[in-house]
């Protein structure tokens, strides 16, 4: 015997006490599809027959269940279920996860029962409990299918039991195994010319009856057509729409869901009352022109319609209203409900209309959801999903999406077929963050290095800096990774020497590297718009662009900022890079001069404060020792000491004196550009780092606010080559400068765990003074036992997470999906490390 | 960091006798903070220096201090405790001149006994509050001050001023008071403490500043920054400096707090809860809740069923946590601490009767103000909605604030009324709310209350 249960379903097993139900659910079942009563008994009272314990049991039971079905997995209760109380809960259950509850009856008689349970010694409960269970069994077996099962199976006796089989089906809305390519078309309302043109353009061969009409369309590549309903009502020819779509449905090369016109048509064909408005009488009138025969057709064909689809693999759901992830795939009243009308809040906007829930704007799930209903001037992504009615019965286009190709094909509406309650609005763009974004432990998962995880203390400290101080997260697309230094030199008084980093890609077979000059300022990234329109448009936002340090902040207030961007605008065009790179937005990776443009107040509280005191005070000292050596006092040792400390106290000022100048105005700001992270539909990661420095370099041509990054190309594997490297460094130190930066010349090389830090900071004696104290170089052999290996770790996940977001920016992803990416960057940057290295 | 003391006595070398540290002799001390030279660099008849040099090891200062589970910042390695007198050179001179202090003059008891010519340099001494703030801790013990700020960096005249005074006193004194006085007030000017104090501060206090600090007319400002403000301490401070002056207890130390902050704080607290009662609201949020004073205000409340505490800030919440843990149980059922962010959407948070944002906005950028908007008005939509904030117009009336200057270095904007109204009317507008306004403080006739508060009511609700 064969049982059917959806694959989606909570199986109810009903029966009494020795009915033999665990045994029969642990042979078509795994264990842990089967939540048993007297399991979750056990759980909460250490007695699986503790009866006392069974409210307790079932809460445990229920939520457990409750958590199963909300994945979507076939869950089996195995209790007796025999009183309608137990049951009403689970099919309350069911439905509020909407899946399919199904009973199986174990109808065994009353004295089998008795004996099964007497050779179970933990069943001392005797007959009476057996005679009540199935006294109550006979009692609910009329009604049960009246309770709210979708199917009841009665087995009747041990021979139906044992010779029961389940078989899973798949619902009706499950088309996962169905890849496409698809063409998904919006509301067509009855613009059956329109309808023909769009599938012409989007190269459906249209075939046509004797009389000229147009009965069905066929894609020589085999595309399906998939209509996101409301085919019908308001336009001039909705049988001739519908002659057409039923033929390619008939003949498999289209698919429909049904809008919620489709379902009050049948509603009204079938007698029922129905008010006729929004274009019913124009439908019913040209239906009756059209004969009985074909009205029959069409009341079979829309009675039919789906409410929604999930196709290709669940990667693709069409709902006419749309659908919220939790309701994919699923199948009750509530979903019918949502996908034919959405959902509302309740209020009514000006026009009396009803306010859609935007239930786009928080939609999170993995699948692209393409709908219809509510008629929109353009079509827009919003968190993956996208509205293609664009109102062609009002005089709009008709739209459709290719899929998986993701282009848009329209074509416009002859005339204004029908007049609009309201004039079409832009939905709203769903540019608002969820908290659920970015709090609590995360898994981003990465293109580069697969899963990377953010700890939820990490992303709680993250959350205060992005809220406070941040620049607004549609302008935030990008922040930098953290760089680590080269592994510790031990050479005398220095702890840091481009060899080590040489050998660190020579050991990961890295062998061309590039060395750029590690600029004296503050790291900045410059987001640069073509024109004023492109904040709106491509972002969301008004304004030009954005510059902000690495932790997010903006670097200058607007005016100041404003300008820079308009500079960096007017370079990138004069540089003829829009047109170049088919963008018209650009993200620049940069370091901008000098050091105290922002970081004053860093600078003026430690590191002048440091300076000062120690100028002031240490001199002193000197001279005060002077005058004892004078009076024969020994004190050398000291003396020498304190003359040394004192020295380089001023050596120490010296360092980030050279880091410091005067801010007016623009015209004191540089910035030097060293990588193109990202433009519209593309990413620069893989290209070589004299690409990047080339392109910095018609910058700097265009614009003297532009500098450049000078650079040498290093084989690490040729003595020649790095003591060349080696000189360089020695001299850009020499003269007081901050190091330089080893990169694979070849930028991005290698993934998961093979992957290459993008790029190792060797910095410079007298620079690490600043980081590590005037008097750092008596310390050195304390100072050398420094764990670099944490914030390397750190500097390729942070770097995999950054090019993720530029790969989801160029994609043109939801700004959740970017900003998930960015957050988590910076929740790693909360990170305890040491912040000298 | 040095410190020399420098005497015209006659003869002026009576001066290592009383320091028991003889003049040709340089000697040095480990201390707990370092090590401490003391050498003579003049010893004759007519003028007698000491010099007090303490070396730090920069390195051991940054390994022994501070919590390991914080993030350390760039600053907890490189800083200017090395090189400023502070706490430290004071621990340094209580070791050393230890003796000395305690005004012991062995067979020169009436040099001891006797007020001398004093000069004491101090080429760095921390001071947070500048020449003004020495003279008024040295003066009136008969110090003549001769100070000048050491500028930050020369080079840069436009970053002013550092915290460090190139200090010279002179006077006749007491040697031993002398150094009791530097003792106490090193530490004070510098305004913090290179460690964690306990209880024994007090007695250190006590037993140092005995003889000269109950009659300072600085005695609270001393005793406040001494024990780090502490207010426990502080008050069994003072209360035992007032037994050996045997004058009136003072009152509670707020000498360095505007006396006008705690009682508009508590002022702006009893007018939002009288608001909210007003309003019948039961299910209450405190959006931006802080350290919690106003939740636990309205937790205690009955008329509150449950009342939602949010803040961005994890360290704040952490405290505001803290405080809710003690509550008793009846209490604490109805109150609740999480995380949020205000420009973040937080469904949790919607379906409320009020929410609350007690000086809260002028913390948000402006261009944040709308992520906020949508945030509160929009996905939380709570039928009242109470936003207080500064009115500008009345930081005129603030004295010691200077003018243009805002409240608080967080605070992004300050509004005037007019500009509060714009804002909130065009919220109310959008999100279809209406609005009151409430002053709160007193109202002046021509610059307004201090704080200002907008009532926002659902148009539905």
């Amino acid at each position: 015997m064969e049982l059917r249960i959806p694959d989606m379903s909570l199986v109810v097993l009903i029966g009494a006490s020795g009915s033999g139900k665990s045994t029969f659910a642990a042979k078509h079942f795994r264990p842990t599809q089967v939540l048993s009563s007297d399991f979750f008994r056990g759980l909460v009272s250490d007695d699986e027959n503790d009866q006392a314990a069974s409210r307790d049991a079932f809460d445990a039971l229920h939520y457990v269940a409750g958590k199963r079905l909300r994945a979507g997995l076939v869950t089996v209760v195995d209790a007796t279920n025999v009183q309608k109380e137990g049951r009403a809960q689970l099919i309350r259950l069911a439905r509020e996860h909407n899946v399919l509850p199904v009973a199986v009856v174990l109808d065994i008689p009353e004295r089998d029962c008795v004996e099964r349970n007497a050779t179970r010694p933990d069943r001392d409960f005797g007959a009476r409990v057996v005679r009540r269970h199935v006294s109550e069994l006979r009692r609910s077996l009329p009604h049960l299918a009246r309770e709210g099962f979708r199917d009841v199976h009665h087995l009747r006796g041990q021979e139906q039991v044992d010779a029961a089989v389940f078989v899973r089906e798949r619902l009706r809305n499950d088309l996962r195994d169905r890849t496409g390519p698809f063409d998904v078309i919006g509301d067509v309302h009855g613009c059956r010319a329109e309808l023909e043109e769009l599938l012409a353009e989007l190269g459906y061969a249209v075939e046509r009856d004797a009389a000229g009409r147009a009965v069905g369309a066929a894609h020589p590549l085999g595309r399906t057509a998939v209509f996101v309903g409301d085919l019908v009502d308001r336009g001039p020819d909705t049988p001739g729409v519908l002659r057409l779509v039923m033929g390619m449905v008939g003949a498999g090369t289209a698919l429909c869901v049904s809008g919620n016109h489709e379902f009050k048509l049948v509603k009204a064909l079938r007698g029922n009352k129905v008010t006729i408005r929004h274009g019913l009488a124009e439908t019913l009138e040209q239906l009756r022109a059209a004969g009985p025969e074909f009205t029959a057709e069409v009341r079979r064909f829309c009675d039919g319609l789906r409410a929604h689809y999930v196709l290709d693999g669940g990667d693709l759901v069409v709902a006419h209203a749309g659908l919220p992830e939790h309701y994919h795939g699923r199948a009750s009243g509530r979903v019918r409900s949502f996908a034919l009308y959405g959902d509302t809040t309740g209020e009514t906007d000006e026009y009396g209309l009803p306010v859609r829930y935007p239930w786009a704007e928080e939609y999170r799930g993995r699948a692209m959801v393409l709908y219809g209903h509510t008629p929109v001037p353009e079509v827009e992504w919003v968190n993956g999903t996208m509205c293609l009615d664009t109102g062609c019965v009002f005089g709009g286009k008709l739209t459709a999406l290719r899929y998986p190709e993701r282009e848009i094909v329209d074509v416009p509406a002859h005339e204004t077929h029908y007049e609009p309650t309201r004039p079409l609005r832009p939905a709203r763009a769903a540019r608002q963050l969820a908290l659920t974004d970015v709090l609590g432990k995360r898994v981003v998962e990465t293109g580069l290095m697969g899963k990377v995880t953010i700890r939820e203390d990490r992303a709680a400290a993250a959350l205060e800096v992005m809220s406070r101080f941040a620049t607004d997260p549609r302008w935030l697309l990008y922040l930098p990774p953290t760089m680590a230094p080269t592994e510790t030199s031990a050479l005398p008084g220095l702890l840091e020497h481009p060899v080590e980093a040489f050998a660190g890609y020579a050991g990961q077979g890295v062998r061309e590297v590039v060395c750029e000059e590690k600029h004296m300022g503050s790291r900045a990234v410059l987001l640069a718009t073509r024109d004023a329109s492109v904040g709106p448009r491509r972002f969301g936002i008004e304004g030009d662009g954005a510059l902000h340090t690495r932790t997010g902040r903006p670097f200058f207030d607007d005016a100041l900022g404003g300008e820079l961007l308009l500079r960096a605008r007017s370079a990138i065009t004069a540089a003829g890079l829009w047109d170049e790179l088919g963008t018209d937005w650009l993200l620049l990776d940069a370091e901008l001069m000098p050091w105290n443009a922002k970081a004053t107040g860093l600078i003026t509280s430690t590191y002048a404060a440091t300076g000062a005191a120690s100028t002031a005070s240490l001199p002193a000292a000197v001279s005060a020792l002077h005058a004892a050596t004078a009076r024969g006092l020994d004190v050398s040792a000291l003396l020498d000491r304190t003359s040394a400390r004192s020295a380089n106290a001023f050596a120490y000022r010296d360092a980030y004196r050279r880091y410091c100048a005067p801010v007016s105005g623009v015209d004191d700001i540089r910035i030097a550009p060293f990588q193109v992270l990202a433009a519209e539909g593309s990413t620069f990661h893989t290209r070589p780092h004299l690409w990047h420095l080339d392109t910095a370099d018609r910058l700097r041509a265009a614009d003297p606010l532009f500098t450049l990054t000078r650079h040498r190309l290093v084989d690490v594997t040729d003595p020649a080559s790095v003591a060349d490297g080696v000189a360089w460094w020695e001299e850009l130190t020499a003269a007081g400068g901050e190091g330089m930066v080893v990169k694979p010349a070849a930028n991005q090389t290698g993934a998961g765990r093979g992957l290459a830090q993008p790029g190792v900071k060797v910095r410079g004696p007298e620079y690490l003074r600043i980081i590590y104290g005037p008097d750092y170089q008596r310390h050195l052999d304390v100072l050398r036992v420094r764990n670099v290996a944490h914030k390397r770790s750190l500097a390729v996940r942070e770097y995999a997470l950054g090019v993720e977001a530029l790969s989801r920016v160029a994609a043109g992803e939801a700004l959740w999906r970017v900003h998930e990416c960015v957050f988590a960057v910076l929740a790693m940057e909360s990170e305890p490390i040491d912040p000298r290295l | 960091m040095l410190l020399t003391l420098t005497t015209t006595h006659t003869p002026a070398t009576d001066l290592s006798h009383l320091l028991f540290k003889h003049p040709d002799n340089p000697q040095s001390f480990d201390t707990s903070v370092g090590v401490a030279h003391v050498f003579y660099p003049r010893a004759d008849e007519d003028e007698c220096t000491v010099a007090l040099l303490l070396e730090v090891d920069p390195v051991a200062l940054a390994r022994g201090k501070g919590d390991k589970r914080q993030t350390r910042t760039l600053s907890s390695y490189v800083n200017d405790r090395p090189y400023a007198a502070g706490s430290m050179l004071s621990v340094a001179l209580g070791k050393v001149f230890g003796t000395a202090m305690t005004g012991r003059g062995g067979q020169r008891q009436q040099v001891a006994d006797a007020a001398m010519p004093l000069r004491v340099a101090l080429p760095a001494a921390a001071c947070r509050g500048g020449v003004a703030l020495a003279e008024r801790l040295f003066t009136p013990l008969g110090w003549a001050v001769e100070a000048a700020a050491v500028p930050l960096d020369p080079e840069f005249p436009e970053w002013g001023e550092s915290d460090y005074l190139d200090l010279v006193l002179i006077g006749r004194l007491r040697l031993a008071d002398a150094l009791r006085q530097l003792y106490v007030l090193l530490p004070v000017m510098d305004g913090s403490k290179h460690y964690r104090i306990d209880e024994s501060e007090v007695d250190k206090l006590v037993r140092a500043g005995g003889s000269w600090l109950p009659a300072h007319p600085e005695r609270d400002l001393i005793s406040a920054r001494y024990l780090d403000h502490r207010h426990a301490y502080v008050a069994t401070a003072l209360d035992r400096l007032s037994e050996l002056d045997a004058s009136p207890p003072p009152a509670q130390d707020e000498a360095e707090v505007p006396a006008e902050r705690t009682p508009l704080a508590a002022v702006r607290r009893q007018v939002v809860r009288d608001e909210l009662r007003a309003l019948g609201a039961r299910r209450v949020l405190d959006l931006g809740c802080g350290r919690g004073a106003l939740l636990l205000q309205l937790a205690e409340d009955p008329a509150f069923t449950e009342v939602v505490g949010v803040d961005v800030s994890a360290a704040a919440l952490r405290i505001a946590a803290k405080r809710v843990d003690k509550l008793p149980d009846r209490v604490r059922s109805r109150v609740a601490v999480r995380q949020s962010s205000l420009v973040y959407g937080d469904a949790t948070l919607a379906g409320y009767d009020a929410a609350v944002l007690v000086e809260v906005v002028e913390h948000i950028d402006p261009g944040r103000l709308p992520a906020m908007e949508q945030a509160v008005f929009g996905t939380a939509r709570p039928a009242h909605v109470l936003v207080t904030t500064p009115n500008v117009e009345h930081n005129a009336l603030f004295e010691g604030l200077a003018e243009g200057a805002l409240r608080h270095d967080d605070h992004r904007f300050e509004w005037t009324r007019a500009q509060f109204r714009e804002w909130a009317g065009g919220v109310a507008e959008r999100s279809g709310y209406t609005v009151r306004h409430v002053p709160i403080g007193p109202d002046d006739p021509v610059h307004g209350p201090p704080t200002q508060l907008a009532v926002f009511s659902r148009a539905e609700a």
